[in-house]
């Protein structure tokens, strides 16, 4: 029969610990042109942590991109603004920069937002980092997000993207989609978290 | 007096709806270090607890009220990739906004990139926090996120955010990231001061599996 003192310490906090839920994880082996979360996003949690790890693309100079749903995935394509700012340093230190990028932000735009812009696709190169997407259960307000990410630009600079915005919508969120702009995702993990 | 009942209870449930989230994945604590004059903090995989392999595919390390012994020196990150030495290659950006405690003092704030602080294709440690002040009152805190370490195939990338209390009585707040340019795993990371010592702090690491 088991005893109090073995019960009271036989309790899992799940991710209690450190705050984070997995919900779903996606890993790209073979190439394929999206990724998407079409289930778990929900009421269940006012915050969504998403990891990009080692993203890699098919094709030389891509944008990682995200787009949103309110309809469960049938569509993605819902208005965001959004900012941009960038850090850059070539290689070869012919070149660094940190600044406002306005190729990469989006105004009232049903486009896919970049998250880091012009990956190269050499073998070594890639994207990886992380995006927080305020709950987006909300049907009352739009729904805020900040994403910082590092990627291995084509022509061999490193560059540091921070992009914000918000979802301009009052409609629930629950679902969202990744991509490259061309080409598709060769390699990579997509993690989903929930955060309590 | 409490009862059993009332203590049995006593307790959130975890979220999570099936078993096979119920524990898993979750950010882990791995170690905690705190210094106490040391030269060096360094997180071995295989060492002291450390697990810095792909049990997990990211890793994060917060570094709290780190104190130097030296008067406005580098607090900086060194990445090993094979050896013993902390020098995988590494290109590199940081820019950092500031404002000082005295807004007569000219410029007292202002944004923008630190070439100082970058690197290019450097097997030297990053700064990740630049010309920190050294008063019993000062330190700087911050975190770092080190992206699937264990990879073989790709570039390392990382990046990190910094707050500090600059010797020159200004806040800084620095955002840095790059990549190791190498496709070796990277199974150490060590922190240190560009010159003298890590009087105290405490420097976290948590493995997001």
């Amino acid at each position: 029969m088991a005893v109090y003192n073995a019960i009271k310490y036989n309790v899992d906090y799940g991710g209690f610990a450190g705050a984070l839920i997995p919900i779903a994880s996606t890993t790209v082996s073979s190439s394929t042109a999206t990724v998407s979360f079409t289930s778990g996003i929900d009421s269940t949690y006012k915050e969504y942590f998403f990891i990009f790890n080692s993203i890699h693309p098919s094709q030389d100079n891509a944008d990682l991109s995200f787009q949103v749903s309110t309809d469960g995935g049938s569509s993605y394509g819902v208005n965001i603004t959004s900012s941009a700012v960038q850090a850059y340093n070539f290689e070869n230190n012919s070149g660094s920069f940190a600044g406002y990028e306005a190729s990469i932000d989006l105004a009232q735009s049903t486009n896919f937002q970049p998250i880091g812009n012009n990956t190269g696709n050499d073998n070594d190169q890639c994207i990886s980092g992380y995006m927080t997407l305020f709950n987006p259960a909300s049907t009352t307000f739009v729904k805020n997000f900040l994403a910082i990410t590092n990627n291995a630009n084509l022509s061999d600079i490193s560059v540091n993207n921070y992009h914000a915005g918000y979802v301009n919508s009052t409609s629930a969120i629950n679902a969202i989609q990744f991509k490259f702009d061309g080409g598709t995702i060769d390699s990579g993990i997509f993690q989903m978290f929930g955060v309590h | 007096m409490a009862t059993y009942s009332a203590i049995a209870h006593n307790f959130t449930p975890p979220a999570a709806t099936t078993s096979t989230q119920v524990g898993a994945g979750a950010m882990t604590l791995i170690k905690s270090i705190t210094a106490s004059g040391d030269g060096t903090v360094s997180f071995v995989n295989g060492s002291s607890d450390v697990v810095l392999d792909s049990t997990y595919k990211t890793y994060i390390f917060k570094y709290i009220d780190i104190h130097p012994s030296a008067s406005n020196p580098e607090f900086q990150v060194g990445f090993r990739d094979g050896g013993s030495l902390y020098d995988a290659t590494k290109t590199t950006t940081y820019f950092n906004t500031y404002h000082n405690e005295d807004e007569g003092v000219d410029p007292g704030t202002a944004v923008g990139y630190n070439g100082d602080s970058d690197l290019a294709q450097s097997t030297g440690f990053q700064t990740i926090i630049q010309d920190l002040g050294n008063d019993n009152d000062q330190a700087g805190s911050g975190q770092l996120w080190l992206f699937n370490p264990s990879n073989t195939t790709f570039v390392k990338h990382f990046f990190g955010r910094s707050q500090n209390a600059h010797g020159g009585d200004y806040t800084q707040d620095i955002y840095y990231g790059g990549y190791c340019n190498v496709t070796a795993a990277i199974d150490a990371v060590q922190f240190k001061f560009s010159t003298g010592n890590i009087d105290s702090g405490t420097i976290k690491m948590y493995g997001i599996a």
